[in-house]
């Protein structure tokens, strides 16, 4: 599904090199985790692979089924199956939720030559799928993340990966800022798209999210690399000795 | 008309003092056809006198500084092609009573019937002069909005105004009205004033698309009873290279309540001017405007000068606009908020934003707060800023295409002037045909 060989990436502003050839592949139906320490480049990786402006790819390639993504428009990235759960999701005053939502899912059904949802079939969907994550009509009503608690917001961003039923998920410290109950709900969310048809790269700081969303290998990232691989007991050691004496170990 | 019609320079009274030179102005008097008699006439003669003692401004008048005044000075505007058809009207649909005017004059036959219950409403070209309630307004609020700052175009305005609606509102209609502005000829410097009367308790809402003239100078005068309430949404969207300043006067009594929103779409040359005296107690202002601006076809300057006096307690006031400036363009906004005096419990409010979609364009902004009161809020703000690239990304990564996100980010923008419009039916007729231009004009 997703395959990451080599990749150099330097930060355009400031010439400082972040990611110094890291190499990963999440084969289709897996869930990936990655853990590592602050300044590791975690976030780098997500916004390199989403299509954000500021980053320059020096060497390597990304590639999602064959097909090159760092070539691609990030709404291209989003069409072909790509999707980004943001850390800090962003609140767009004056645009209601399920106006941008149901323009995002037309818009990637159009780039896919699908047909695009009527809106009383969106509606249908739309209601389901946020009765599920307990998302309130009224939260479907108001502009997008606006007066949204932190919980809400990451819910609203599962809502919008449900809504776009994407074939790659990354998701980004989802679990910051939540609480041991709106944790559940999200993890509740994820585990419900699991399939054989769809991967999930899952950053995180903590081992706790991955008791809810259980990894197939836990990657251990530092210094713009991927240092280590393992099953879940990875993350297990992580918590328990810090990452100390794992960095040591690999040199 | 013509028959009355006297140029300029054979009636200009003489001034005791020293009148400053007045060549221009005489140029751009003699460039007029002055309305003679009728019930107007006195308030005519006072606004001649005021304007031959003001003059016509020059790029040194403070409230100048931003906008070259050089082409409401000119004696005749340039030509302006009058378009092959009218845009569809922003509120087709909507049960409305709509006048139609045609290079600012009445066009009766294009009209609805006058008849509508509540509201008398009446032509300044035709009206009784003996009996009209409006003589005791016409000019009276402009007159009065002359003080501190000079406004000579209003002047002229009520010097030289052809035609308007005369309209005294006694109890609440069932529907707005709608004015309808259309254009006929390709030269026309159209000339029109509204004189607008809420009696206590009644309420009124205007409606206002299209454009008048290859130039246009408009005044509305507005008073405003005890618990009266008036709604003003105008859409102004002119094609280029238009040219036009517009004026709105407003006395605002007891528990009154006014609020006006303005669109602007385009224009070469474009000023709007608001001047509201809250004078009684427990009454409200708010005014509103979004503003969209492209340089790309012609130049583009579109200036919001506002001036908000309390004199009575408790009141409140907001001045709301928000500016998209795109290719060279240039937006404007003078806002002061001036509290007298014993205008206790004062709550005003005032911002203005531009959002600059490249570097080339710009906004000018200078708001003012003068307070003489002990016991107010008063606050303002004013930013200048570009699309927020985060916002721009997020929205790209479900997939929205980059113009359209921009198209989101711009209304995002001017969300909070298009929520001072209080009908939320005309409200999203508004964001709908936002939503169509910006589309059509989507930034690459």
């Amino acid at each position: 599904m997703l395959k990451i060989e080599n990749l150099h990436v330097k930060l355009e502003e400031e010439d400082k090199q972040i990611l110094k050839g890291l190499s990963l592949e999440v084969p289709a139906g897996q869930v990936h985790a990655i853990m590592g320490p602050n300044g590791s480049g975690k976030s780098t990786l997500s916004y390199v692979l989403s299509g954000r402006d500021g980053y320059e790819v020096t060497e390597g390639s990304a590639t999602l089924d064959g097909e090159s993504l760092l070539d691609m428009e990030p709404e291209e990235r989003a069409a072909a199956g790509l999707f980004l759960a943001f850390q800090y999701p962003v609140e767009i005053p004056g645009v209601g939720n399920m106006t941008f939502l149901r323009t995002a899912v037309n818009a990637q059904r159009k780039a896919r030559g699908e047909e695009e949802l009527s809106s009383g079939d969106f509606l249908k969907l739309v209601r389901t799928k946020a009765a599920e994550l307990q998302i309130s009509p009224d939260m479907l009503k108001r502009p997008v993340n606006v007066g949204f608690s932190g919980g809400e917001k990451k819910r609203n961003e599962i809502l919008q990966m449900a809504m776009l039923a994407p074939r790659m998920c990354i998701m980004d410290e989802t679990d910051s800022g939540l609480d041991v109950d709106a944790m559940r709900l999200v993890s509740d969310g994820v585990n419900a798209l699991r399939s054989p048809e769809r991967s999930f790269l899952v950053i995180t700081h903590y081992q706790r999210l991955l008791n809810h969303i259980q990894p197939d290998v836990v990657h251990i990232m530092a210094n713009g690399r991927i240092v280590k691989s393992g099953g879940p007991e990875l993350a297990l050691q992580v918590e328990q000795q810090g990452y100390g004496d794992l960095l040591a170990e690999v040199g | 008309m013509a028959d009355t019609a006297v140029k300029a320079k054979d009636q200009t009274p003489t001034i005791d003092g020293a009148p400053k030179p007045a060549g221009a102005l005489d140029a751009r008097l003699a460039a007029l056809s002055l309305p003679q008699g009728g019930f107007t006439a006195a308030a005519r003669r006072d606004a001649l006198a005021r304007l031959q003692d003001m003059g016509l401004p020059g790029p040194r008048d403070e409230y100048w500084r931003y906008t070259d005044p050089r082409s409401f000075n000119a004696p005749v505007p340039a030509a302006l092609a009058v378009p092959d058809a009218d845009e569809t009207p922003l509120f087709d649909g909507l049960d409305k009573l709509t006048l139609v005017f045609v290079d600012g004059v009445f066009d009766e036959a294009a009209s609805d019937d006058l008849a509508l219950e509540g509201v008398e409403i009446a032509t300044l070209a035709q009206a009784d002069a003996a009996g009209s309630w409006a003589a005791d307004l016409y000019g009276k609020l402009e007159a009065a909005g002359q003080k501190p700052v000079k406004r000579p175009f209003a002047a002229l305005n009520t010097v030289a105004a052809r035609d308007g609606l005369l309209i005294r509102v006694t109890a609440t209609p069932a529907k707005p009205l709608h004015v309808v502005h259309r254009r006929a000829s390709d030269s026309a410097d159209a000339v029109w004033h509204h004189v607008i009367r809420v009696e206590e308790g009644a309420e009124l809402t205007l409606l206002e698309t299209g454009m008048s003239g290859a130039r246009s100078n408009s005044v509305i005068e507005v008073d405003l009873a005890e618990g009266a309430k008036f709604h003003h949404v105008a859409s102004k969207r002119a094609v280029d290279p238009k040219v036009g300043i517009g004026h709105i006067f407003a006395r605002i009594a007891a528990r009154a309540q006014f609020k006006s929103f303005t669109l602007s779409v385009k224009g070469t040359m474009m000023r709007n001017e608001a001047v509201i005296d809250i004078a009684g107690d427990d009454a409200v202002a708010h005014i509103a405007a979004a503003v969209l601006g492209d340089g790309a076809q012609a130049p583009f300057h579109q200036d919001d000068t506002v001036f908000v006096t309390h004199g009575a307690e408790r009141c409140e006031s907001r001045q709301v606009f928000k500016k998209v400036l795109k290719n060279g363009a240039t937006g404007v906004f003078q806002g002061k908020i001036l509290v007298k005096p014993g205008a206790q419990k004062t709550d005003g409010y005032q911002i203005s934003q531009a959002l600059l979609l490249d570097e080339r364009s710009q906004f000018l902004a200078k708001p003012e707060l003068e307070i003489y009161a002990d016991d107010v809020k008063c606050s303002h703000g004013s930013t200048t800023g570009a699309i927020d690239e985060e916002a721009l990304f997020y929205l790209r990564s479900r997939g929205v295409s980059r113009e359209r996100a921009i198209v989101f980010l711009v209304l995002s923008f001017l969300a909070d002037a298009l929520a001072e419009v209080e009908d939320d039916g005309i409200r999203d007729r508004i964001y709908e045909r936002l939503d169509v231009w910006l589309t059509l004009n989507a930034v690459q």
